[in-house]
């Protein structure tokens, strides 16, 4: 009965620790929202409700919104799982934004120039903005795993050095001069609609959700069933035990990277060739997507299916939040709320092991009183009427 | 030779502010808590310095209001640093996360609080700048060493200085220096001498909240005219110091002597005939501070001289 026991609470571990962080990571979006709220009720009592209202219902509120906040979700789910990936090697990928831009210019790039390819043009600008995204994350991918170079501070410097280039070769290649930004990809460059403009009139909504769902469930499949993938979560959990293991774990390093990038690559293409009239502009500002991606990662628990509901959600505020300027509120108190909810992420592993704690020790309990009764039961104490019938 | 001075000059306006940040990092991480909120510190406390001079200009001005505005920069930046303090010592959260959390936070909440509180509704707040020096008396005057160091400057640069020596005798020369270094690395053996682990690691943090929001004003107020919630990465760069630095404060000194001259080199090639004759595009300039930050990343992170116990949440029960 013991071993019964203890088999049950191996197994159930995983399980608790998954719920406890689903719990967790509520439980800081509820501490989130209710800060923004004291916040909007400071600036303007009287406005505040009005404008909470605006932040919790907006996404919903016609199918036009519902269908832009799919739009803005889908740039941040990639990043999002960029950043995911990464973390499960335990590399903070904090050079999503670089990556992002990267894999928008190599999508714009191949949406330009190259409009003979016809019907299949938008998939091969969303490959080139994937190897682009790619290949700008191998250099901390090999800077980590050879010369132990902190892949954060690597990653930032490549957000600066990936939004110069961009901007340089923007200017070379497919510069449109009095706009001061990138000419308009071709027509057969954008992503088809898939039908969700059917489905979500008047919205900004195309397929390119449909291609980062199932790019998440492609890499939940490759983190999950795949050998390469439990190479990389064994490397994430502890990099010696998987070096003795026979683990290659600088190979394991870069190729994270290397997907993380990719990831945020087909971000950056899935933004730009949306066919929403966007185009990388020549300005010295970074991609905030990339940012907003750790965001969504580390709500989402680095899951690729937490992630594509934690996208969901910021773009779900976002959108809210901008409705909220129509009281007058500021839509900063959007980015207000989602640090909060990060900051209180943080404390996830506080509140996981308290609920993994409690059901342990619950559990355990019932063992001692289980093995107590087992004890009376086999020898019990001369004139005890309590369980002689039994024996 | 003008232009020598003038880039020397323009060196320190950039050198300063990092070598103040990094050494508060260093204070943060030598305690045990891997700081990367530097950046967003940076920006609360460039805000509310920006926000008191904004607010006290009319009646006050010069060098008394520079340091008042230093003060309210150094006590924000503190006041900020306690979150993460909390998050990374009491939580025993990320302290990664912790960190990424509270530079997200730091330019909503100045963009926020400047919409909010200007008449104009705008997220810059303007300065008018009445703190540079043309020339310091007697001293301006030593030829060469007088134009180098003090013509064209800002208290700051001397301010910045005092509190490179201040932090190198606190570090190696006192008991608070000793304990905190003992606490970084290896906090068991500190605990069982009686020393609080806990008490240290938010003092370090706090030091390093108070010199980065100080940072985030001193690079400010030479090199703009407003405050639009960015210190352009320079939190980032700072830490970049740190690591090139090697903990130690001469060397982050030194560490960001040079990244001042690239990043010089970066805003100011225009002005410098040599470049400017060769003719290549000012992207490549722009890229060189963060193309130098991984070149030398490369030669000075195999031999990591990094605290021990620096990013481990401190567990006295653990063995």
């Amino acid at each position: 009965m013991k071993e019964q026991r203890s088999i049950i609470k191996t197994l159930a571990a995983p399980d608790i620790s998954k719920a406890a962080g689903a719990i967790s990571s509520i439980i800081a979006i509820a501490v989130g929202l209710i800060f923004g709220f004291f916040i909007m009720l400071i600036s303007d009592p009287q406005q505040a409700w009005a404008g909470f209202k605006m932040i919790l219902t907006g996404g919903l509120s016609s199918g036009k919104d519902f269908g832009n906040v799919l739009y803005y979700a889908t740039p941040i789910i990639m990043t999002g799982l960029s950043v995911a990936f990464a973390f499960k090697t335990s590399l903070f990928n904090i050079g999503a934004s670089g990556q992002f831009i990267m894999g928008a210019y190599g999508a714009v790039l191949v949406g330009v120039k190259l409009s003979s390819l016809g019907q299949i043009q938008w998939f091969v600008a969303l490959l080139a903005a994937m190897v682009f995204g790619a290949v700008w994350a191998i250099l901390p991918g090999v800077l980590k795993a050879f010369f132990n170079v902190n892949e954060v501070i690597s990653c930032i410097m490549l957000n600066y050095i990936g939004m110069y280039t961009v901007n340089m070769l923007v200017k070379e290649t497919v510069f449109h001069q009095y706009t001061n930004r990138s000419l308009p990809v071709a027509e057969t460059a954008n992503i088809p609609k898939m039908g969700l403009d059917k489905l979500f009139p008047e919205s900004m909504v195309g397929g390119g959700i449909i291609v980062a769902i199932i790019v998440a469930i492609i890499m939940a499949i490759i983190l999950n069933k795949t050998t390469f993938g439990y190479e990389l979560k064994a490397c994430g959990i502890n990099r010696s035990a998987a070096r003795y293991a026979g683990i290659n774990e600088k190979k394991s390093i870069i190729l994270a990277m290397v997907f993380s990038g990719a990831l945020a690559g087909i971000g950056g293409g899935l933004l730009y060739l949306s066919g929403t009239g966007i185009y990388i502009t020549v300005v010295d500002t970074m991609a905030p997507q990339g940012f907003d991606g750790i965001s969504v990662a580390l709500l989402g628990m680095s899951n690729p299916i937490g992630a594509l509901f934690a996208g969901l959600f910021i773009a779900y505020i976002t959108v809210g939040g901008s409705k909220m300027q129509l009281v007058g509120f500021v839509p900063e108190i959007i980015s207000i709320i989602t640090a909060i909810i990060i900051y209180c992420a943080a404390f996830s592993l506080m509140i996981r092991n308290f609920f993994v704690d409690r059901r342990m020790r619950k559990l355990n309990k019932q063992d001692e009183e289980e093995s107590v009764k087992k004890e009376t039961l086999k020898s019990p104490p001369e004139g005890d009427s309590k369980g002689g019938g039994n024996v | 030779m003008n232009t020598v001075y003038f880039l020397f000059q323009q060196t320190m306006f950039f050198m300063i502010p990092l070598m103040i940040v990094a050494l508060g990092g260093m204070y943060s991480e030598r305690s045990g808590v891997i700081n990367i909120a530097l950046e967003g510190i940076m920006i609360m406390g460039g805000f509310s310095g920006i926000l008191f001079i904004n607010r006290m200009q009319d009646t006050m001005s010069g060098q008394g209001l520079l340091l008042l505005a230093l003060l309210v920069s150094a006590v924000s930046g503190m006041i900020y640093s306690l979150l993460h303090a909390y998050a990374s010592v009491n939580m025993k959260a990320d302290q990664t996360i912790s960190g990424t959390a509270l530079n997200l936070l730091a330019p909503a909440f100045a963009i926020y609080t400047a919409r909010l509180i200007q008449p104009s509704h705008v997220q810059q707040i303007n300065f008018t700048n009445t703190f540079r020096v043309e020339k310091v008396p007697v001293l301006g005057d030593i030829p060469v060493i007088g134009n180098l160091l003090f013509q064209n400057t800002y208290i700051t640069t001397y301010i910045g200085f005092a509190i490179l020596i201040i932090a190198a005798v606190v570090l190696y020369k006192t008991r608070f220096g000793l304990r905190l270094r003992s606490c970084g690395e290896h906090p068991q053996a500190a605990d069982a001498v009686g020393i609080s682990v806990y008490g240290i690691r938010y003092a370090g943090v706090m030091i390093s909240g108070a010199l980065a929001g100080m940072g985030g004003l001193i690079f400010i107020i030479p090199t703009s005219t407003n405050f639009n919630a960015t210190v352009s990465g320079y939190g980032f760069l700072a830490l970049a110091v740190l690591i090139f630095g090697q903990w130690n404060p001469w060397k982050i000194a030194g560490a960001a002597l040079f990244f001042g001259l690239m990043k010089t080199v970066s805003a100011a090639y225009s002005s410098i005939p040599f470049l400017m004759s060769l003719n290549i595009t000012g992207y490549v300039y722009k890229m060189i501070p963060y193309i130098a930050t991984l070149v030398v990343l490369v030669f000075s992170s195999r031999s990591s001289q990094a605290p021990k116990a620096e990013g481990i949440p401190y567990d006295k029960g653990a063995r």
